[in-house]
This record gives structure tokens, C-alpha cells and sequence, in this order.
């Protein structure tokens, strides 16, 4: 099952994601957790959030992520992948991930 | 409340010197008169304070930053620092070969202003000619692999351009951009007659803008910002005074906000004097109206008092001479009538003239004291 993307893309098991060229990833030492930071803004992300992006490297499809963390988490495949899709969907959407061809 | 929160964002103002003379530029119209801009080192000593303190981004602005010859190292320590560097620039000053340069030092995105979508009326609002350099500057920008950010300050003139606006964004690449109409603060308040404009106007332009953002979703992020003219409550201004920002003065003030000096009365320290840390928690001017102790009725018992923090204090002393009343432009302000009567004249046919900003201008406003006693009259 996919989604409509950014730009007409359909975000299925094959699609493989890069974070935008704007944003860059950090850690806060203030808070311990990752930021996305982009121009004049930033997310302060949850530890799932930061998994997903982390792994967004262009090469892994998001379904070999699901796969990875929901080994990591211990949690089903479908409900990880449900959370995911609706993550990059939104994430697409704002512009802040792309979707490699 | 001392300075319990972090910052987030340095907006490092390293010079006022500026090669263009827009006619609503926000730095203050006493500006000539500001102290001798901090040395490199101090700029860089600074930045460490900064990231120690919280600080993930960095805006480096002026002025035109690009006519401090350190930028490199700046921009250098800044990515030792982890920090998000944006550069806003006018990019007139820009050669390829040091765009190119402050790309292999890290330096995150480029934000170049453009004033409209053409030469004539663009340099004119400039004051001088630039808008052709502006588009061989933004073209560097992507075939270096930039980021790119167009900001286009809207105004009477050119709000009906703005459809032609985000077509040139388009066609320039850019990631993101920022429709961002005059605040009447700065040069922009003495201008306001021409520059304000009417609430058709405006609405017309707000949808144009919408339209765009739903259609390049994904693609070139689309903002619009509304006059506070025209919002009837408040903005969050600086997301709250001493919350969220440090604003650093070229002469090395730390700030509140970008015009918060021009505020009578308070105390603003000095990074030569203090450290970054110190003044962030417990200068007096930080704390003048950090939190809800200063407020004023009708904001005092607001339900929104935690949402807009009051608006901008900038605003209310510079329309009412008083920096600790409710922002004029809140519908429940007592000086809201000042807003009113201001966009009652903006459905009128307005004289189109301009104020440049120039250092002989801000002479004659720094020298006649207090700032808001040489503006034109407000209300009427």
C-alpha cells in the first residue's frame, strides 16, 4: 500500500528516501536527542524520528527500515511500517526528506 | 522569570554597512551612530558561548555580512560549532569564487533578498542598482549546491507582483521561499504611507501565495507572512522576548530582538563586557519583559497572553511611546485606534515617496534624541 509523496511520488516498500539538502542532522546535547535543522527552524525529534532519518541515507528502501527497526523495537512489521509511512509522508510533504528515483 | 529557557537561534548582525539603502531596512534609523563592530575574535569567542548556551542556528546578517572580510572564519567556527549557518545577503557583494569558498567551510544555506521582479522597481526600493547581479548570484547559489532561500519583502508596491515572484523563485531553484511583508519598524515606519498596503491588496496576494503552497508542497516550501497591520492579534514576536533568541548587535549588544536598543530606558550588556551566558539570564534588559510580570490589561488576564507574549515591544513603544503597553495591532489594544486610522489611509491613493536609508539619514534621526519624536506624525 503507498501513499502520494512529494511531488507525485508514491511512498511504497521500494522507495528510498535522502534527507533534503537542506537540513542537517545533530545531536543536542541539551536534551539528548536528535534535531532536524533546516532554515530558520529545527525539529527536536523523538528516538523513533531519529531512527527513521538516520537511516535515510538514499540507499536503504523503507521497507528494509521497517524491517530493521521493527527488529530493533520488537514490534510487528505492519504496525512499524504504518508509523513510518505516515512519518515520511509527512516529512515529504514539508520537504525535508526526498525521494531518490 | 530569569532566563530558564534556552536559545535556539544567534542572529549575529556582524555589520550595519550595507551596500543597498532599502526603504524598509530593520535596522534602526540611528544606526550610523552604533558603536565600532566587534573584532573576529570576540565573533568567534562569542559563537562557542552561544552553542554552550543552546544555541543550534545561526543567522549571520547585517547589513550585508558579506562585508566583513572574516567571514570565513566566522563561518568556519561555526560549523566546528555543529551550528546551522544560514547567510542572509543582499549578494551584491558576492563573488563565485568566495561563494564557492564558504561552501567547502560548511556554510549551510543562502538566503538572498529580492525586492521584485523586475530591475526598475526593484532597484528602486534598493535604492541602487542590483536586481540583475541578484539573479547571476542566486544561479552560484544552486550550481554550487546551496540551499537556496529568496525573500521578497512585500509592500503596496509589489504585493501585486507576487504571483510573478514565485514564478522567478521557480525558475531560480529555490528550496524555500519566504513572502514576507514590511514590518513598520525601522526605515519601514518613517515609509509607511508608501508602503502599507490596502487590505484587498493584501488578501489577494495571501491567496495567490496559498495557491503556490499547495502546488509546490514538497518541492519549494511557501511562506507568507501577514503585516501585523493587518492580523487583528499579535505575533509571537521573536517567539517571546529573551525565549527563544539572542540577536548580537554589531557593536556586540546582545539582544532580545534586532531593534530592542532602540528602546529607551533599558540596559542591553555587551558581549566585550560580559559573558554570553550571564547576559542571557540575568541582564536587566533581558528580563525587562521575559515571562507575564510586565503586563499590562487587556494582555494580563488574555488567554492568549501565553501564545503571543503580548506582541512586539518594539511596535507598541514606537506607535505609543510606551514599550510596556499591549501591541497596538491586538483588536483588544487600548491604541488600537493607531491601527486603524493607519489602514483607513492605506484604501487611499498615497504619495510614493521614499526615504532611503543612508548614513546621512540616520545621522539626522540620531541626532534629533529620541527616536520616535522625529517621525512623522502617526495617527490621522
Amino acid at each position: 500500500m503507498g501513499a502520494t509523496g512529494s511531488a507525485g511520488h508514491v511512498i511504497s516498500a521500494e522507495t528510498r528516501f535522502r534527507l533534503a539538502a537542506k537540513t542537517r542532522l545533530r545531536f543536542d546535547r541539551k536534551s539528548s536527542r536528535y534535531m532536524l535543522l533546516y532554515p530558520e527552524r529545527g525539529l527536536l525529534l523523538n528516538p523513533t524520528a531519529a531512527d527513521v532519518l538516520q537511516r535515510c541515507d538514499g540507499e536503504r528502501t523503507v521497507g528494509s527500515i521497517v524491517a530493521e527497526l521493527a527488529r530493533q523495537y520488537g514490534h510487528d512489521v505492519p504496525k512499524v511500517e504504518r508509523e513510518v509511512l505516515d512519518f515520511l509522508q509527512t516529512m515529504a510533504d514539508r520537504g525535508l526528506v526526498q525521494a531518490t528515483e | 522569570m530569569s532566563g530558564g529557557e534556552r536559545p535556539y537561534t544567534l542572529v549575529a548582525e556582524l555589520t550595519y554597512r550595507c551596500p543597498l539603502r532599502c526603504v524598509y531596512c530593520s535596522n534602526p534609523l540611528d544606526y550610523a551612530r552604533q558603536g565600532e563592530e566587534l573584532d573576529t575574535a570576540t565573533w568567534i569567542r562569542v559563537l562557542g558561548e552561544a552553542e554552550d548556551l543552546g544555541v543550534v542556528q545561526l543567522n549571520l546578517t547585517g547589513g550585508e555580512p558579506l562585508v566583513r572580510d572574516d567571514l570565513e572564519a566566522i563561518v568556519a567556527e561555526a560549523r566546528r560549532l555543529d551550528l546551522y549557518t544560514n547567510l542572509i545577503t543582499s549578494g551584491v557583494p558576492l563573488r563565485r569564487e568566495r561563494l564557492a569558498r564558504l561552501r567547502a567551510l560548511g556554510l549551510d544555506n543562502v538566503q538572498i533578498s529580492i525586492q521584485d521582479t523586475e530591475a526598475g522597481p526593484s532597484d528602486r526600493i534598493a535604492g541602487r542598482r542590483s536586481f540583475d547581479r541578484k539573479l547571476v548570484v542566486a544561479g552560484w547559489v544552486k550550481e554550487l549546491g546551496f540551499p537556496l532561500t529568496l525573500n521578497t519583502v512585500l509592500h503596496r508596491e509589489n504585493l501585486d507582483h507576487v504571483e510573478a515572484v514565485i514564478a522567478l523563485a521557480e525558475r531560480l531553484g529555490a528550496d524555500r521561499l519566504e513572502l514576507a511583508n514590511a514590518q513598520y519598524l525601522g526605515w519601514a515606519l518613517p515609509n509607511r504611507a508608501a508602503l502599507l498596503p490596502s487590505r484587498a491588496q493584501l488578501a489577494r496576494a495571501r491567496e495567490v501565495a496559498a495557491a503556490a503552497r499547495q502546488r509546490l508542497r514538497g518541492q519549494m516550501e511557501v511562506l507568507f507572512v501577514t503585516p501585523d497591520y493587518y492580523t487583528d492579534l499579535p505575533k509571537a514576536c521573536m517567539d517571546g522576548w529573551g525565549r527563544r533568541f539572542i540577536v548580537l548587535s554589531p557593536s556586540g549588544l546582545a539582544l532580545p530582538c534586532h531593534a530592542a536598543h532602540t528602546l529607551p530606558g533599558l540596559r542591553f550588556d555587551s558581549v566585550r563586557d560580559r559573558p554570553l551566558a550571564d547576559i542571557w539570564r540575568d541582564s536587566a534588559g533581558f528580563g525587562a519583559f521575559r515571562g507575564e510580570d510586565w503586563m499590562p490589561e487587556p494582555c494580563r488576564s488574555c488567554e492568549r497572553r501565553s501564545i503571543d507574549f503580548g506582541g512586539c515591544r518594539c511596535q507598541a513603544y514606537h506607535l505609543t511611546g510606551n514599550a510596556a503597553v499591549t501591541d497596538p495591532t491586538c483588536q483588544y489594544a487600548p491604541d488600537h485606534a493607531l491601527i486603524e486610522a493607519a489602514r483607513r489611509e492605506a484604501e487611499e491613493p498615497q504619495p510614493a515617496s521614499l526615504i532611503y536609508r543612508s548614513a546621512r539619514e540616520s545621522e539626522r534621526w540620531g541626532g534629533m534624541g529620541v527616536e520616535r519624536r522625529s517621525l512623522p506624525p502617526i495617527s490621522k
